[in-house]
């Protein structure tokens, strides 16, 4: 088992391999007009990661304005229930309220770098969406995002908060209404105005060099919770848990331990109504490999080909494929992942609320709940669950959902 | 090769091709057939037919509906090959599947090299296949007698348009502008140059398409290119007119302006 003495991990990231595969995952798949942009994306990213100017800067805005290093906190009470060690990492106190921001920093200043002066992005949650808008403030850039036009009803919220910090959201009416369709429309705008405009992609998906380079600007959180919790326990977590929309957060996490062999890594998709088609969002359980926005990965699609319908409680989880890098971990077995239906998931964040004091992003909520489900069979293991997001933005769906809070006080878990 | 002796015949008659893009399926599988036939009886020269994706983000709103109704009425990649086939029982026109990579990936390249031979196709265009994931693809097709047609774009460099070039055979499509499908006001300034150099990376035909909707942008285009492709405009068309029983009256009219608009423009 892991000892006190961890190597640290290694300082550069792995990369994936010539035309970004990772494995026979990823690539690039996009309409001619869009690879010379990437071609040139790819060649800007490399020569920023190697610019230590750049990486000052990057690193001074996410401690200075993002809020970096985040906490590692031990979750007592919530340990005491379960009978194991439960350990939070607070990327919900970030900024804007969510890892997010971690990679829109790293990006807008690859689009400054550049010479772009449009920021166009997709966003589910609407968490995306707000941190883009929000470092498009703070550079003074201008700043589309697509946002299906049922997230745009069920994160209101955000809406607002993007227009706020002077952006313009697009509803997008087409398709299902929601992530999958808000990426087709932003991509659709990046191949018209792609002489000015960064597409600043918001998860560990599309056509390479995204995967990588989104993994690498939100690797910060395994590499800040591993030295965290060495610190803390004189050893790694037994078990890391994070959800999996794209997949940005997770791969964030996870790709500081990937040598660590003997810690459990966890990715947990949207199991939405149940296992049905149309009903959720788990592209492992349900989908095969195949072809969607840019890259080669799981996809839930039916038998033509086509892409299927997802549902999930979460809108940032609601997509139908998972990032490439997250398909090769499956493959190689180095990352298991299962799925959380959406009454687990609300459940879950109702069960962190009351004992913790802290309410989660609906997506967060749902590695909250697989923790849930594994601890009380692992009493002498530690957890370490990623925090993703907070749940401001979701009180209009607890609210929907915990109806008999309006009406009366809560009796619940004192 | 029906694609290679279309563009030869027209390279001597000294006129563009006329190619027409419209969706399989929209408003029916059972009339796509038809609307080909319409569409030749016009004058095109080469049909390009479409395969319904769910997702497609290389098109416009035009081409996105009409994907949508294709769907909706039941269409699939097995039923566009029947519907060459029945195009093929009565004509030697060109034909080109266009579709998005996955619908085809799904059913298995080889299947797809194997039946689209046999149903009549005779090359294949996959939107979001790019040339450096093309090499098996390109192979398969090749191998069952299909030509592989891909796109050029005003973002691709002369390195980009050589390998484009490399991996085509029976014409190069070149985009014509940055953007989506669809209906434009006026011809993109820049295909003079843009065509000049396609011209320095491969002697294959050149078809122009994306923003060609008028017999005026048709025949200008058809001026410096072997052929000229009008999409979205056959498919607002048929999104206006598909339940009215003379929707091929109004593709064949539509079709033979955009064909005598490009006879009277010496290539």
């Amino acid at each position: 088992m892991t000892g006190t003495k961890q190597k640290e991990p290694q300082a550069a990231a792995a990369q994936p391999g010539p035309g970004g595969h990772f494995g026979t995952f990823g690539g690039r798949f996009v309409p001619e007009t869009l690879m010379a942009p990437l071609e040139a994306l790819e060649e800007a990213y490399t020569e920023a990661r190697q610019d230590p100017a750049f990486q000052m800067e990057l690193d001074e805005l996410l401690a200075t304005y993002a809020g970096r290093p985040t906490a590692l906190y031990f979750a007592r009470r919530l340990s005491e229930k379960l009978g194991a060690k439960i350990y939070l990492k607070r990327e919900d106190l970030l900024h804007t309220g969510a890892h997010k921001i971690n990679n829109c920093l790293g990006q807008v200043l690859l689009a400054r770098r550049m010479g772009k002066s449009r920021i166009i992005a997709e966003t589910g949650a609407g968490q995306h969406g707000v941190a883009t808008a929000t470092v498009c403030a703070l550079f003074g850039m201008q700043c589309v995002v697509y946002m299906g036009e049922e997230d745009m009803r069920r994160q209101r919220l955000n809406v607002f908060r993007m227009r706020l910090l002077g952006a313009r959201v697009e509803g997008v009416a087409a398709g299902s209404r929601t992530l999958k369709d808000a990426i087709s429309e932003a991509m659709r705008d990046w191949v018209t105005n792609v002489s000015n405009t960064h597409y600043l992609l918001g998860s560990a998906l599309g056509a390479h060099p995204y995967p990588m380079m989104v993994r690498d600007f939100h690797r910060v959180i395994g590499v800040e919770a591993r030295r965290q919790m060495l610190e803390r326990e004189g050893r790694l977590p037994h078990t890391i848990y994070a959800c999996v929309g794209g997949g940005s957060n997770a791969i964030g996490i996870f790709h500081a331990f990937l040598e660590d062999k003997d810690v459990r890594l966890v990715g947990i998709e949207a199991g939405g109504r149940g296992p049905n088609p149309g009903d959720h969002a788990a592209r492992f359980s349900g989908g095969a490999p195949g072809v969607l926005h840019g890259a080669y990965s799981y996809l839930l699609q039916d038998d033509d080909g086509q892409v299927s319908l997802t549902h999930s409680v979460s809108a940032g989880l609601d997509y139908a494929m998972v990032g490439p890098e997250h398909a090769l971990l499956q493959q190689q077995g180095r990352a298991e992942y299962t799925s959380i239906r959406d009454e687990e998931a609300l459940e879950a964040a109702r069960l962190l609320a009351h004992l913790e004091g802290i309410i989660p992003a609906l997506e967060s909520a749902h590695a909250v709940a697989e923790a849930i489900r594994r601890a009380p069979s692992a009493p002498d293991e530690v957890h370490l669950v990623n925090l993703s997001g907070r749940g401001d933005k979701d009180i209009d769906i607890y609210r929907e959902n915990f109806v008999e809070l309006d009406a009366q006080g809560s009796d619940y878990a004192h | 090769m029906r694609i290679s002796e279309l563009f030869a015949r027209k390279r001597k008659e000294g006129k563009p091709a006329l190619v027409a893009y419209i969706t399989a399926g929209d408003p029916s599988p059972a009339r796509t057939a038809d609307l080909v036939a319409a569409l030749e009886r016009g004058g095109v020269d080469l049909v390009e037919l479409g395969v319904p994706f769910s997702d497609p983000v290389a098109d416009g709103p035009v081409i996105q509906a009409a994907s949508e109704r294709a769907l909706a009425a039941g269409t699939r990649l097995s039923i566009v090959l029947e519907i060459a086939e029945q195009v093929r029982r009565h004509s030697q026109m060109p034909l080109l599947l266009f579709s998005y990579l996955n619908p085809v990936m799904r059913y298995g390249v080889k299947a797809l090299a194997h039946d689209a031979k046999q149903a009549g196709v005779d090359g294949v265009l996959l939107t979001d296949l790019t040339v450096e994931e093309a090499d098996s693809t390109v192979k398969v097709l090749r191998k069952a007698g299909l030509d592989t047609v891909f796109l050029a774009a005003p973002t691709s460099t002369e390195r980009r348009m050589k390998l484009v070039a490399q991996h085509s055979s029976g014409f190069v499509y070149l985009v014509s502008r940055t953007g989506v499908t669809g209906e434009r006001d006026a011809l993109s300034s820049s295909l003079d140059e843009l065509i000049a150099s396609l011209r320095k990376a491969t002697d294959l035909p050149l078809a122009v398409g994306f923003g060609i909707s008028t017999p005026q942008q048709a025949a200008a285009a058809g001026r410096i290119a072997d052929g000229v492709v009008v999409g979205s405009a056959f498919v607002r068309i048929i999104e206006k007119h598909g339940g009215a029983k003379n929707l091929e009256k109004r593709l064949e009219d539509f079709a033979r302006s955009l064909a005598n608009a490009l006879n009277g423009a010496p290539a």
